[in-house]
C-alpha cells in the first residue's frame, strides 16, 4: 500500500468533513465489503443480511478472504485453540445456529486442572456437553481426507446461504474517494463500497492497511501464543484425555497457562504467556506434570504455529462507513475470542442496518458492546494476576487443589472454587462475575479455612482426629 | 448417534421435561428427535415431534409457570439445555436475540390457530 492511500484511510478514520457523504445509511442496492472470512466476518455478513431481509432491505455483501477453509494445514487454518464456550454454544442455539456434529470434534464435559500438587477434575455444572472443541480450518496437516467440517467454513456457509458472496481476492489497499471506501486488489482491479467491515484478525497483513493512523485508531497490543497438534489417533485421544480439556497451572516463569484440548484423532496444545519462545515451549512439553498427562515425547507433533492474540482494545474501531469487528478491534482477554467476534459482529450489523453507517451511529450503538468487553478485560487482568500469584506459592496451589477436590467430591457443597476455576478457564462467564464470586463471603471463608488447614501440619491433624 | 453432537444424550422414551414440573431453562434438539405429549383427562395426547434445531421449554424462560407438556426422546436424541440466566442476560444486552424465539413462538400460535379453526369446523 502506498503512502498516499494510507493517508486517505487515516483521513477517513478521522472523519474529515470533506470525506463525509450526505447519506450515511444503507439503502436498497447498497454494497458492503467484509474484509476477512473468519467468524467475525461471517457473523457480521450473516446478521447484516438476516436483519436487512427482515425489513426488506436488499444489500449486496461481499466477503473477501483468499483462504479456503476446506484445505488441511496452515493454508485453510485460522490459528486458534478452537473452543466455543458454554455460554456461546447456548446463545448460538437460541439464535437458531446449532453447531452440527460434523463441525464439533468433541463435546467437552469436564476440565482437569493440573498442578505440581496434584490434578483435579471439574465436571460441567450442567452435567452435559456444552463446550465445543473444533477446528477453525479443516484440521492440521496429516488430517488426510478429514471426515469433519471446518467451523469457519460452516459460518461462511451460513452467510452465503443468506446471499453473501465469498471472493478469494487479495486486497492490497483501501482508499477513500467521493466519500466512499474503495478496495484495491492484487489483480489491480478496484471496487467501491458503502460500508467496509474489517474482520481480519490480528495475524493478517491486511491490518497494515490501517497503519499510520492517529493514536486512537492504532491496533491493539498483541502477544504470541503457541499451538501444536499432536496426532494420537481417536482411541488414543479418548484414552489419554477423554472428553476433558486439561489445563496446566505450573510454576514455569513467563507461562500464563497452557491447555491440551482433545479433538477427534488429534490433541491441540495451546500455550499463552509472555515472550513465548522455543525454550519455553520445550520446558512446558517436558515438564513431568505435562508428561504425566500426555506423552508429548512419544506422540508426533504434526502441525504448529505461533499466532498473535489481541491483548487490548482498539480505542476507536469505527469511522464513517468503516467498522472493525472481532479480534482486530476488541476481543476477550485470553478466552472466548469467538464469543467476542459474535457479539461485536452482531452489534455492528444491527447498527449498520437500523442506525446507519456513520461514525456517530457506530459510537452510540456499536461501541458500547466493545466497551463492555474492554472493561471486563480490565478485571480479567487482575484475575489472571491473582492466578499468577497462586502459581508462585505451593501452599496456595494446595489450597486450590484441596478446595476444588472437596467440592467435586461432595456435589451438595456450594462450588466456590470449582465455579471460579470453571469460568476462568472455559471463558463461560464474564471476568466481572468471576471477580464477584471471589468476593463472596463463602468463598473467602472457605479459602481462609483451607489456608489455615494447610498451615496446620498434617501429623498434628492426624493426632487430633 | 454422532460423537460430535453437543448436549445431553437421552435414551428412547427418556423424559426430558415433565408436564407440571417447574422449569428454569429451555432446550434445543441437537440430534435425533423428541416427542411432545400432553396429559389431559382423556389421557395422553401427542402434540408434535421436534427435530434437530427445534427448541422447546421456552415458556419457562419468560414466565414462572410449570411445564405445559412432557417432552421425551423418540429414539436416541441429544438435547442442549439453555440456561434462563444466560439467555435473559444476553437478551438484555441484545434484544434482537429474542426475535428468533418470537418467530418460532409466533409460528406455533399460527399453527394452533389453524388447529383450533379445524376443531371448530368439525364441531359444527
Amino acid at each position: 500500500m502506498n503512502r498516499h492511500s494510507q493517508q486517505t484511510v487515516a483521513d477517513a478514520f478521522s472523519s474529515l468533513a470533506g470525506n463525509k457523504s450526505d447519506d450515511l445509511s444503507l439503502s436498497d442496492g447498497s454494497r458492503v465489503a467484509v474484509v476477512g472470512g473468519g467468524p467475525a466476518g461471517s457473523f457480521f455478513a450473516f446478521f447484516l443480511l438476516k436483519m436487512a431481509q427482515a425489513i426488506d432491505l436488499e444489500l449486496e455483501v461481499d466477503i473477501y478472504d483468499p483462504r479456503s477453509f476446506s484445505r488441511c494445514g496452515p493454508a485453510g487454518c485460522n490459528h486458534c485453540g478452537g473452543i466455543v464456550s458454554e455460554s456461546l454454544v447456548q446463545i448460538l442455539a437460541a439464535e437458531g445456529i446449532n453447531l452440527p456434529p460434523e463441525v464439533v470434534q468433541r463435546g467437552i464435559e469436564s476440565y482437569v486442572i493440573h498442578m505440581d500438587v496434584g490434578s483435579v477434575a471439574i465436571e460441567s455444572p450442567a452435567g452435559e456437553q456444552r463446550i465445543a472443541a473444533l477446528y477453525r480450518g479443516n484440521g492440521p496437516r496429516e488430517g488426510g481426507d478429514a471426515p469433519w467440517d471446518s467451523f469457519d467454513g460452516y459460518l461462511q456457509g451460513m452467510a452465503t446461504e443468506r446471499g453473501a458472496r465469498v471472493l478469494r481476492k487479495l486486497i492490497t489497499a483501501m482508499e477513500w474517494r467521493d466519500g466512499r471506501p474503495w478496495l484495491q486488489f492484487a489483480d489491480r482491479s478496484q471496487d467501491r463500497y458503502d460500508l467496509v467491515a474489517v474482520a481480519s484478525g490480528v495475524n493478517s497483513n491486511l491490518l497494515k492497511m490501517l497503519a499510520d493512523l492517529p493514536a486512537e485508531f492504532q491496533p491493539p497490543r498483541t502477544t504470541r501464543t503457541y499451538i501444536c497438534e499432536f496426532k494420537a489417533g481417536e482411541d488414543g485421544v479418548q484414552n489419554i484425555l477423554g472428553n476433558a480439556v486439561h489445563v496446566f497451572l505450573l510454576a514455569i516463569p513467563r507461562l500464563e497457562f497452557a491447555a491440551i484440548i482433545p479433538k477427534g484423532e488429534f490433541a491441540t496444545v495451546v500455550m499463552v504467556g509472555e515472550d513465548l519462545d522455543q525454550e519455553l515451549v520445550h520446558e512446558f512439553l517436558n515438564d513431568p506434570v505435562v508428561r504425566g498427562c500426555f506423552p508429548t515425547d512419544a506422540v508426533p507433533c504434526v502441525c504448529s504455529c505461533s499466532p498473535l492474540i489481541n491483548m487490548g482494545a482498539r480505542k476507536r474501531p469505527y469511522a464513517d462507513r468503516v467498522v472493525l469487528v472481532g479480534d482486530c478491534g476488541v476481543t476477550r482477554l485470553y478466552k472466548d475470542g469467538i464469543g467476542a467476534a459474535y457479539r461485536t459482529a452482531k452489534a455492528a450489523a444491527s447498527t449498520a442496518v437500523f442506525m446507519g453507517v456513520s461514525e456517530e451511529a457506530f459510537r452510540k450503538n456499536f461501541w458500547p458492546a466493545c466497551r463492555a468487553i474492554a472493561t471486563d478485560n480490565a478485571i480479567g487482568r487482575v484475575m489472571f494476576a491473582s492466578t499468577g500469584t497462586l502459581k508462585r506459592f505451593r501452599f496456595l496451589r494446595r489450597v486450590i487443589h484441596r478446595m476444588t477436590a472437596r467440592e467435586q467430591a461432595q456435589p451438595g457443597r456450594r462450588p466456590h472454587m470449582s465455579s471460579m476455576m470453571w469460568n476462568m478457564f472455559t471463558g463461560s462467564a464474564p471476568y466481572t462475575d468471576i471477580c464477584r464470586g471471589a468476593m463472596h463471603p463463602g468463598f473467602i471463608g472457605n479459602f481462609a479455612a483451607n489456608l489455615a488447614l494447610g498451615a496446620w501440619p498434617a501429623s498434628q491433624r492426624r493426632e487430633v482426629s | 448417534m454422532v460423537l460430535g453432537a453437543l448436549g445431553k444424550r437421552y435414551r428412547d422414551g427418556e423424559v426430558i421435561i415433565r408436564q407440571g414440573e417447574p422449569g428454569d431453562c429451555m432446550y434445543v434438539v441437537q440430534a435425533g428427535q423428541v416427542e411432545v405429549v400432553q396429559h389431559t383427562e382423556q389421557g395422553e395426547q401427542h402434540l408434535a415431534y421436534l427435530q434437530a434445531g427445534d427448541f422447546f421449554g421456552e415458556m419457562a424462560v419468560f414466565e414462572r409457570q410449570v411445564r405445559s407438556a412432557t417432552v421425551r426422546a423418540a429414539g436416541e436424541a441429544k438435547v442442549l439445555k439453555v440456561d434462563k440466566k444466560t439467555l435473559l442476560r444476553r437478551i438484555k444486552e441484545d434484544p434482537l436475540l429474542a426475535v428468533n424465539l418470537l418467530q418460532t413462538m409466533s409460528h406455533r400460535i399460527r399453527e394452533l390457530d389453524g388447529q383450533l379453526a379445524k376443531h371448530e369446523e368439525r364441531a359444527r
